[in-house]
């Protein structure tokens, strides 16, 4: 590993924060990643020195604030290998680019005979949009099952695909860490005639992210996990398709002309930007970017894969039968997002625990209740990870788990 | 003691651990379920309600040690009692998580009549006021049966 995790977290105001004078274990990054300071220095400077609205004034102060924002979209273009510019869209979120693409393409695009083909490990987030729109259009959900280790069972894939619009899969799953062959799918996808959407939340603060070679034809993610800050995240499109799409939001912004006849939609990206958009945030998450590539995808990746290795391995070897660990067990196809059950205690009663501690998990159904339907339990624990954890959060997570069942005498 | 021992005092993890009153009923007893969304918490709640009085109760269910603690807490001192009495003892715990989460907020709170009521075992979960985001699993079966008491009554 090239990069020392010790140094590293020292950039991050918050994990040197003690409560009940216990330093910060933080162990939820699959939820959302604690920030260094240089992003959040970039969203302070925003606001202290170039504050104005952006593609409006012609004035120096709002052409520096467009320049932040449109050098932002560079970074994230770059950052996912874009094409073009133009095709990336900022939304508040991921789950409002997923609801972007239900609302224009998919309601351009799908009725009744149409079908929508999701996995049963998606995000609410990628589940909930199609759901909508399908009450309203009549198309048809099919769902890729996920077997019992946690990998996804194609077997049926080509008659899930056959005469499906679109398939709509995340790229890593927010419970099981499942890496999903997201190149594969996009070329069965497109050899049945359908598109793909990749939700990328936890994929891109991991790996490298590459768009053109994953071959998909939009990608979802969020700023908020790969340090950035809440408020923003990213929509990338085909540029055709994007064209082809009617906007999502009406207002300011995304219009070329208006009338009392009516409107002319802008130029892409800003047809998709209805209003006044995010420009710290946009600061935050090139900041955010430069940190991570300043580390390097790659040793990012090697740092998640040797700490996820290491926690699969240390987690039975002390808590033996009692835990059961979701998922892959190699650590090459998944990420570092350990969900588990221990020894019948809920999920909450284990949080509850490990808080006293100060440390930081996940308790509940993770926003993917179809999942938890399949593995059976209401609700699971999970753990993850993130580049500032080192060898000693997992430790101090297995001491914490240890003491969950002395109290509630497992 | 511990913030942590405050929670899981040993009174709560004894009905957790042996749960009363735990099964089901069949018909005529009167079925309801009751869901925490947030942490996928359940708690089932058979009752036979005959002349106002609760004959019998049966907690059904799964969830974290302060749900399933306070059902059976609540299903111990609600048997046999009229349902007026009961509805008391439901206003006087829910004054119980109230009372002490507006304390929390600095406001006074001025206790109703519901209060003089003995609580016993149930005092245990006091400590839960700590934690607002648990209050909801100590009221679930509280409001469950509140539920199944309207619904009954609706026959």
């Amino acid at each position: 590993m090239s990069f020392d995790v010790s140094n590293l977290k020292e950039d991050f105001p918050v994990l040197q924060r003690k409560i009940n004078g216990k330093k910060m274990v933080y162990l939820d990054s699959a939820n959302t990643s604690q920030k260094p300071v240089s992003v959040i220095s970039a969203i302070d400077d925003y606001y202290r020195n170039f504050n104005a609205n952006v593609h409006r004034g012609s004035y120096q102060l709002s052409v520096e604030a467009t320049e932040i924002l449109e050098g932002a979209r560079d970074t994230v273009a770059s950052f996912i290998n874009a094409p073009k510019r133009s095709e990336i869209i900022f939304s508040k979120n991921a789950t409002e680019a997923i609801n972007l693409v239900a609302n224009t393409w998919g309601r351009n695009n799908l009725g009744a005979g149409d079908s929508v083909v999701l996995t049963e490990m998606e995000h609410h987030a990628n589940i909930v949009p199609w759901q909508m729109l399908a009450e309203e259009k009549g198309f048809e959900i099919r769902w890729i099952k996920v077997d019992s280790k946690g990998y996804l069972d194609l077997s049926d894939i080509s008659q899930l695909l056959d005469g499906a619009k679109l398939l709509s899969i995340t790229a890593m799953s927010n419970v099981l860490g499942t890496l999903t062959p997201i190149s594969e799918l996009a070329a069965r996808a497109h050899d049945a005639g359908a598109l793909i959407l990749a939700d990328a939340s936890q994929l891109t603060p991991h790996r490298h992210t590459d768009v053109q070679s994953l071959g998909v034809d939009f990608l979802a993610f969020t700023g908020h996990k790969l340090l950035g800050p809440m408020g923003i995240g990213v929509l990338w499109g085909r540029e055709e398709l994007l064209e082809a799409m009617p906007p999502f939001l009406g207002g300011g912004e995304m219009i070329l002309n208006v009338s009392k006849e009516g409107f002319t939609s802008n130029d892409l990206p800003w047809k998709f930007e209805a209003g006044t958009p995010m420009v710290a945030e946009a600061a935050g998450l090139a900041a955010a970017i430069d940190y991570l590539d300043g580390i390097g995808m790659e040793e990012i990746r090697e740092h998640e894969i040797q700490l996820t290795t290491y926690a699969l391995q240390k987690l039975p070897e002390h808590l033996g039968e009692m835990i059961t660990i979701y998922g892959p067990t190699e650590a090459s196809d998944r990420g570092g997002v350990i969900s588990f059950s221990l020894g019948g205690i809920h999920p909450h009663d284990i949080s509850q625990v490990l808080n006293e501690d100060n440390i930081c998990i996940r308790a509940g159904h993770h926003c993917a209740k179809p999942l938890m339907d399949v593995l059976g339990v209401p609700a699971t624990s999970r753990a993850s990870i993130y580049i500032y954890n080192e060898e000693s959060d997992i430790d101090a997570l297995i001491e914490g788990l240890s003491k969950s069942m002395s109290i509630f005498g497992a | 003691m511990s913030a942590l021992e405050d929670l899981y005092k040993e009174i709560i993890l004894d009905h957790y651990r042996s749960p009363r009153n735990r099964g089901e009923l069949d018909e005529p007893a009167h079925r309801c379920e009751g869901f925490n969304p947030l942490c996928g918490d359940e708690v089932v709640v058979y009752v036979v309600l005959k002349d106002g009085m609760i004959e019998d109760i049966k907690i059904g269910g799964q969830g974290c040690s302060i749900s399933q603690a306070s059902a059976s807490m609540m299903s111990e001192i609600i048997k046999g009692k009229s349902i007026e009495e009961a509805e008391l003892i439901i206003q006087a715990f829910k004054e119980m998580m109230d009372i002490y989460e507006s304390e929390l907020s600095g406001k006074d709170e001025i206790r109703s009549m519901s209060s003089d009521i003995d609580l016993g075992d149930l005092e245990a979960l006091q400590g839960v006021v700590k934690y607002p985001v648990r209050i909801k699993c100590a009221t679930l079966a509280w409001n469950t049966l509140t539920q199944s008491f309207q619904e009954a009554g609706s026959k």
